[in-house]
């Protein structure tokens, strides 16, 4: 039969992207100290499959690969070898190596063979404690994979013309009481024998006992066995692999021609009874395929599979979340049917029950939304579970002692966003790790503990998923912060700025504190670009520091980006949605807290301070508003870029979630707008970009 | 219809056997490791049992151990998949009651022809 593999290797390479995962998130927790045998059974346990699907499915490099890795594991399972430090970097590195070799099979590359043997021969040097023996360990590693006998391999037994002579086996078959025991049955034995060739069976029976002695579960009968055929020795003994344990078997050969050469396979260790030896000693040396040619296989192989189908975007979901959506669907139907019944012979009187079921599939269209939004929830754990090994690395690069705390990773945000939040992240815990927490020296010095803490924290506040990156470092020097942005003209020298606004200076282009640029961090990709990757996917990005103890960064984000809870204002004709998260306060103003500005256009006073107002109906020409002056209309205090300003509308009409539809796709982008939806009636309302506007505002 | 248990932690091994046996034309369960397919192996009785050995919860020797306690299991085939060839594996799969082992890696039709030794 001939089965597609192929079609299993998509699973394959995500089960083995699973298990790396497994494997690092084990590596890391391991403390050196103390080792948990059940973490170590983890990571071996994930090796072991990884080889064990990837000899299966060809991918032999790797299984090979994977081999090695596992002796080492093994060893350290058994306590039959320390777990040092340098063990699991090796073991890390293997980890890496492994990934990048899966990814170029997944995507028919070549396997990097360069880094493969560097890794692999740390990988040896780890194994045999010595640090010359590249090739040994592969000598030593190929056979283990394949010595158990198959059938298939004991047809390949080279000295198969010496017997070929033979006419056949003249077998005693004598079981053990409890060979039926393991679910083994001499008659598919026998079965087996008989497709070889001839067979007649010749019962003893002798040692049956009575019949009230009889234990039916115990095998009582032998058998001698005559079989005529051409087949090896081992071919036959093959048969009786699984009971040899079992039973006492003896082979002899019928009449031969030739007897001369028989003594040379059969008895090379002339013992008695040399047959359980001997089964071994012939099958293990004909096993071992040269290490070259297994190689060439696997390219070969992962040649042939240029029709496999790449990898595709896809989601898993919990079936419970998967069953809400269904009961969902069902209640919807129900509704639908209930309302189809009513319009059917409608009269007047039935208007009642029509609102209750009109408010029913509203209820019900709500829950189902919401239940499809849950698909795409994710839990931040896809994000958060990158970062222990990000901080070990650059940790030990650094020579710095730091902890990373994960708190709430099982918070759930949409798949997108899960998505475009990794790069802001690492960008940020680089930061933390390489300006933030301090060198252990000056830790000490500084009264704090040697080793930092690095939290990062998810949680949700509202339609938002808050995430924190908190720091125990030397925190932000203020002065130092202004010092630098007015020596690059960022900033004039005579301005006047709050604490927060200045700690806001890091996030302006070109902006960069460290004194010396480090790998680590600060390669220009600034936290100006952050920043902009945080708005773009609608959130907002928030710093509190103080001068060594630390700092905290705030991640506002929305919790999906296809729904958006607005505000619907009114400019005329026209319908602006406003996204609720900017909006501080709407409120009506008087002309005294009017102030305008020359040049500046107007401002008004709001609780001391003063904010710009931008026009709505100005800003999108639209001639039908009816707020002219700012005391006409309604102001909606926004917040975006970190200021506050006032936008004028004419009325407010309600708040409501609505469906984000891209600008872009359905038309071109629109600076000052996000995005567009679909109101209740049908008409187009375009979604404020808030900070967008501001922007366009002050220019 | 010949039914059988296809047990292993890994999906993709698990696909791949149960494939495998469902296109040989077998009626076939699948079951992730040695607590799942112990309750499958209650609910309805196979006609043989084909199980990865390091799983995590369960192991398919306790698997094996386990289920030749039962009655309707004492003489069914049960076949252990294993790459570990070594003889302490097989020496304590027997004991447990394995009927044979397969050692990975195999491909389908090892697969087909080991378990023809074990179907009447």
């Amino acid at each position: 039969m001939s089965i597609d593999m192929s079609q299993f290797h998509q699973v394959f390479f995500e089960e083995c992207f699973e298990g790396l995962e497994a494997m690092e998130s084990g590596l890391l927790s391991l403390d050196i100290g103390d080792i948990d045998p059940e973490a170590i059974n983890t990571i071996f346990r994930a090796a072991h499959s990884i080889k064990g699907g990837s000899g299966t499915f060809g991918f032999t490099v790797v299984a090979e690969y994977t081999h090695i890795m596992e002796t080492l594991l093994d060893e350290m399972r058994d306590g039959r070898r320390q777990v040092t430090k340098q063990a699991v970097d090796v073991l890390l590195g293997s980890v890496d190596c492994l990934r990048e070799m899966l990814t170029s099979i997944q995507n028919e590359e070549d396997v990097n063979a360069e880094s493969v043997a560097v890794h692999q021969s740390a990988l040896e040097t780890e194994l045999n404690g010595e640090s010359s023996a590249n090739t040994q360990p592969n000598v030593v590693a190929t056979p283990a994979i394949n010595t158990a006998p198959s059938p298939i391999q004991s047809q390949e037994e080279d000295e198969e013309p010496e017997i070929e002579e033979e006419q056949g086996w003249k077998i005693s078959f004598c079981p053990y009481l409890n060979l039926l025991k393991t679910g083994n049955d001499p008659v598919r034995l026998f079965r087996e024998l008989s497709a070889l060739g001839q067979l007649t069976t010749n019962v003893n029976i002798q040692d049956v006992p009575d019949f009230n002695e009889l234990d039916p579960e115990e095998c009582n009968i032998s058998w001698d066995l005559v079989l005529v055929s051409d087949a090896s020795e081992s071919t036959v003994r093959e048969i009786f692999s699984w009971v040899e344990e079992d039973c006492e078997l003896e082979l002899s050969p019928l009449a031969k021609p030739k007897k001369k050469k028989k003594p040379k396979v059969a008895t090379p260790v002339s013992a008695p009874t040399p047959a359980v030896v001997e089964t071994k000693e012939v099958i293990a040396p004909v096993i071992v395929p040269p290490p070259t040619t297994v190689v060439k296989k696997a390219s070969s192989e992962s040649d042939s599979a240029k029709n496999a189908p790449k990898a595709s975007s896809s989601i898993r979901v919990d079936t419970d979340k998967i069953d809400t959506l269904i009961n969902m669907v069902g209640e919807v139907v129900i509704t639908q049917s209930m309302l189809g019944l009513i319009g059917e012979n409608f009269t007047m009187d039935k208007v009642g029950q029509l609102k209750r079921g009109l408010a029913q599939l509203e209820r019900h269209t709500r829950d189902l939304q919401q239940s499809v939004m849950n698909i795409r929830m994710l839990p931040i754990s896809f994000v958060f579970s990158r970062f222990p090994r990000l901080v070990h690395d650059i940790s030990t690069k650094l020579n710095k002692k730091i902890t990373l705390k994960l708190v709430g990773e099982n918070t759930e945000v949409d798949k997108a966003v899960v998505e475009l939040i990794n790069d802001p992240l690492v960008h940020l815990i680089r930061n933390s790790l390489d300006h933030g927490i301090e060198m252990p020296a000056e830790r000490i010095a500084a009264g704090k503990p040697e080793t930092g803490t690095i939290e990062l924290k998810a949680y949700h506040r509202g339609g938002h998923i808050v995430i924190e990156i908190i720091d125990d470092g030397r925190g932000m020097d203020k002065s130092k912060l202004l010092a630098k942005a007015i020596e690059k003209g960022l900033v004039e020298e005579s301005a006047i700025m709050t604490d927060k606004q200045i700690l806001e200076l890091i996030f302006m282009p070109g902006f960069s504190t460290a004194e010396q640029l480090s790998d680590i961090s600060g390669r220009g990709v600034g936290m100006d670009v952050v920043r902009r990757n945080i708005q773009s996917l609608g959130g907002n990005i928030d710093i509190i520091s103080e001068l060594g103890k630390g700092s905290t960064i705030a991640i506002h984000l929305p919790l999906t980006l296809a729904i958006l809870d607005g505000q619907s204002v009114a400019v005329g004709d026209e319908t602006y949605i406003v996204p609720l998260v900017s909006i501080i306060e709407s409120i009506n103003i008087t002309e005294k807290m009017l102030n305008k500005v020359a040049g500046k256009g107007e401002t008004f006073k709001l609780r001391n301070e003063y904010l710009p107002i931008i026009r709505m109906r100005e800003i999108f020409n639209v001639k039908t508003g009816a707020a002219t002056k700012p005391n006409e209309g309604v102001i909606v205090v926004v917040e975006g870029q970190g200021a506050l300003c006032g936008f004028l509308v004419d009325e407010l009409l309600g708040q409501q979630q609505v469906v984000i539809k891209s600008l872009e796709a359905n038309y071109r982008r629109v600076e000052g707008v996000s995005g567009a939806t679909i109101l209740g009636d049908g008409s187009v309302a375009l979604i404020l970009d808030v900070p967008g506007l501001v922007r366009l505002s002050v220019c | 219809m010949v039914s059988i248990l296809a047990v292993d932690d890994s999906a993709s091994m698990r696909k791949m056997v149960s494939f495998t046996l469902k296109t040989a034309g077998y009626e076939v369960q699948e079951a992730e490791d040695g607590v799942e397919a112990l309750e499958k192996a209650m609910a309805h009785t196979f006609d043989c049992i084909v199980t990865d050995v390091n799983m995590p919860n369960k192991d398919g020797i306790t698997l094996i151990r386990d289920l030749r306690q039962l009655s309707q299991y004492k003489y069914v085939p049960m076949l252990l998949l294993t790459t570990e060839s070594s003889v302490e594996k097989k020496q304590e799969g027997r004991a447990a009651g394995a009927t044979g082992w397969m050692v990975k890696p195999f491909n389908p039709d090892q697969l087909l022809k080991t378990l023809l030794k074990v179907l009447d």
